[in-house]
C-alpha cells in the first residue's frame, strides 16, 4: 500500500512556502508530519521546559498546518512540540492550537501523547539496572538524576502508533526521535520497515536531502519495497547525491541509525534518479533489537551565570591580552576570596578573548593580531546574586587594569551599563542514555481531547 | 601542501546531538576525493582537535565523495567549557588545515 506522508519542513517555527504545500495537499497525502524539537540549541531549553521559536512564529506556522490538515483530510501529527517535548511545551502547543481552532472555526479531534518522566521514577529504574549508558555517556548516579529539572524519553513509532490509533486528527507528541512521526503511519500499514524508517530520515529535516533546502516542503510516499522522495518547492529538485548525502546530517555514523526497538541499516541502499527531481530508494534494512528501549534526556542546573564584556582598541594591550588576562584572573579571585569570604571551588571566571580564540579555546591554529578583542567575563555561581556580586567585582579591572605598575590608569570600552548581564541558570544535559521498557507505552502517557 | 579547503568543495561541522561531533568533508569528484582519502592524515586530525586518535570515527565514503569524521564532544554542548553550542567553528579549523 502507497503511503503518502508530506513534511512541511525540517521543524515548526523554520517557516515553510505555502504554495509548495498546497501542492502537496493537491496529492492527498495520508499524513503531514512535523517535528518541532531539537537539542541543538542547548540544554536551556529542556532544563527550562521552553521552546525555542517565538508563540507567534508557532503560531502562524502552525494554523497554516490546520488549514491545510483540514483541507487534506487527513491527521496532523507533531514530534517534540516545543523544541523539548516536555509537558510544558506539550500544553503550550496544545494551547496555541484551541485557540487556532477558534479564530478558524474548526473543531478537532486531538491525541496528546506526553514523554516526560519523574526524575525519582527514573532514578529507581537506574538503581533497577534498567537505564544503560549510550556511547560517549556521562557519568551518573541516582542523585544526579534525581537533580533534574526536566527528563524526557523519546517515543518511537509504536507510541505515535498508538496515537494515530485513537482516530485523531491532530497529534500532538512529547519528545519523539526526529523520525517516527513520518514512520509510524507506513509501519501501521505495513510498508517496508527499512525503507519506513530510512524515507523518515531522509524527510525529517523537509527540503534538506533536495537542492532549494530553504524551500521546506517534501513528500515521501512509502510502499511494500522502499520509497521515493519527491520535493514540492518550484525549482527544488532530488538527485540520489542530495538524498544520500542526507544520512550524513547530524548523524555520527552515516549507515546507522537507532531507534526504539532496532536499528536501520543503509549500507546497501540503493538510490535512483526517477526524473530530474524525484528519487527512488530500496534496499534499506530495519534490524529489530531483542529489547525496547527508548532514550532519555535529562537537565539540570549547573550554576547562575553573569557575563560581563569590555572591548580593547589599545594595540599595546591587544598584543598582550593573554597576560592581561591572565593578571586580571589572579588578582580577581583573590578579591573574590578575600571580599567575599568564598572558596576558589565556589565559582569558575572565565575571560574569553573575542577576536582572537574564542570559539575554539587552546586548539586555534592562526594567530594574527586583531585591530580590537571583546573580552567577554563568565561567571558560574552557586546563586544568581553570588555571580553578579563575582561580576561587580570584576568590573574595575575590566575598565582599568594597567598592564604595568608604572603606567597611567587606562579605560577600556563597556557596550553596556550595568556592565553585569544575569543569565539565568546556567543548565547541563546529564544523560545520554536509555531506559528498558517491557512495554513500549510504560513510559509514556496517551490522551483524548475534543477541541 | 594545499589547505584542505582548498581541495575540498565544503568542509562542514555539527552537533550530532549533545555528546556527539561530526564534520563531513565534501570533495565534490572522484580526483578531489582521492587526494582527500590520501592525504588527509587522521593522526594529523586528532593532533589538530588535541584528542586521542582512537575517539575519530572516519568513514571515506566513495559514493557520495565525502570524508566523514566524528568525535565524542571534548566539552558536551552547553556546558560552561562549552565555546560553541552548535558545533560550527570545528569546520573552518579542519579546512584550514594542510594535507599532503
Amino acid at each position: 500500500m502507497v503511503t503518502r506522508v508530506l513534511i512541511p519542513s525540517g521543524a515548526l517555527g523554520l517557516g515553510y512556502d505555502a504554495e509548495a504545500l498546497a501542492r502537496g495537499v493537491a496529492m492527498g497525502p495520508d499524513l503531514i508530519a512535523i517535528d518541532g524539537g531539537s537539542t541543538d540549541s542547548g540544554p536551556s531549553y529542556l532544563g527550562r521546559g521552553q521552546s525555542k521559536y517565538a508563540r507567534a512564529s508557532t503560531k502562524a506556522e502552525w494554523k497554516g498546518l490546520l488549514v491545510a490538515r483540514a483541507a487534506a483530510n487527513c491527521p496532523l501529527v507533531i514530534g517534540t512540540a516545543g523544541t523539548c517535548g516536555t509537558d510544558s511545551t506539550v500544553d503550550w502547543l496544545l494551547d496555541i492550537t484551541r485557540e487556532c481552532l477558534g479564530e478558524l472555526g474548526q473543531s478537532a479531534k486531538i491525541a496528546v501523547l506526553r514523554s516526560e518522566q519523574r526524575p525519582a521514577e527514573i532514578a529507581a529504574a537506574y538503581d533497577a539496572g534498567r537505564v544503560a549508558p549510550l556511547s560517549a555517556a556521562p557519568e551518573i548516579d541516582a542523585a544526579l538524576i534525581s537533580s533534574c529539572t526536566h527528563i524526557v524519553a523519546l517515543a518511537g513509532a509504536e507510541q505515535i502508533a498508538a496515537a494515530l490509533e485513537t482516530g485523531a486528527d491532530i497529534v500532538i507528541a512529547g519528545r519523539a526521535t526526529d523520525t517516527a512521526p513520518i514512520a509510524a503511519l507506513p509501519l501501521m500499514r505495513g510498508d517496508h520497515a527499512g525503507g519506513a524508517w530510512h524515507g523518515a530520515k531522509i524527510g525529517e529535516c523537509g527540503a534538506l536531502c533536495a537542492t532549494n533546502p530553504q524551500s521546506g516542503v517534501i513528500m515521501i510516499a512509502f510502499d511494500d519495497r522502499g520509497f521515493t522522495v519527491i520535493p514540492l518547492a518550484d525549482g527544488a529538485a532530488c538527485t540520489p547525491h542530495t538524498v544520500s548525502a542526507h544520512m550524513l546530517y547530524e548523524n555520527a555514523d552515516p549507515f546507522i541509525l537507532h531507534e526504539p526497538g532496532g536499528h536501520l541499516d543503509v549500507t546497501g541502499a540503493r538510490y535512483d534518479a526517477v526524473d530530474a527531481r524525484v528519487v527512488r530508494v530500496e534496499g534499506s534494512v530495519w534490524v529489530p533489537s531483542d529489547r525496547y528501549t527508548v532514550k532519555l534526556e535529562g537537565a539540570r542546573v549547573a550554576g547562575y551565570q553573569t557575563i560581563l564584556m569590555a572591548t580593547i582598541r589599545d594595540r599595546r594591550y591587544v598584543e598582550a591580552v593573554d597576560q592581561w588576562c591572565a593578571d586580571i584572573l589572579r588578582r580577581h579571585s583573590a578579591r573574590v576570596v578575600e571580599r567575599m569570604g568564598l572558596t576558589p571551588d565556589d565559582f569558575t571566571v572565565e575571560l574569553r578573548v573575542i577576536g582572537k580564540d574564542a570559539t575554539l579555546g587552546p586548539i586555534e591554529a592562526r594567530h594574527v593580531t586583531p585591530v580590537e578583542v571583546g573580552v567577554m567575563g563568565i561567571i558560574t555561581a552557586t546563586t544568581q546574586e553570588r555571580a553578579n556580586e563575582i561580576g561587580k567585582l570584576l568590573n574595575p579591572f575590566l575598565l582599568h587594569h594597567p598592564l604595568t605598575r608604572e603606567e597611567e590608569q587606562p579605560t577600556f570600552a563597556f557596550p553596556f551599563s550595568p556592565a553585569e548581564i544575569d543569565r539565568g541558570a546556567a543548565y547541563e544535559f546529564c544523560l545520554n542514555h536509555v531506559l528498558v521498557l517491557d512495554d513500549p507505552m510504560a513510559a509514556f502517557a496517551l490522551e483524548v481531547v475534543d477541541a | 601542501m594545499p589547505e584542505l579547503g582548498a581541495v575540498a568543495q565544503k568542509v562542514r561541522s555539527k552537533n550530532a546531538g549533545p555528546f556527539w561531533l561530526t564534520l563531513d568533508i565534501f570533495c565534490g569528484d572522484a580526483a578531489a576525493y582521492a587526494r582527500v582519502i590520501n592525504g588527509l592524515d587522521t593522526a594529523r586530525v586528532a593532533a589538530l582537535f588535541n584528542v586521542p586518535l582512537q575517539n575519530l570515527r572516519r568513514f571515506d565514503i566513495a559514493d557520495l565523495h565525502v570524508v566523514k569524521i566524528s568525535l565524542p564532544r571534548p566539552a558536551v554542548q552547553g556546558v560552561a567549557a562549552d565555546r560553541d553550542m552548535h558545533g560550527a567553528g570545528w569546520a573552518p579549523l579542519l579546512a584550514e588545515m594542510q594535507i599532503d
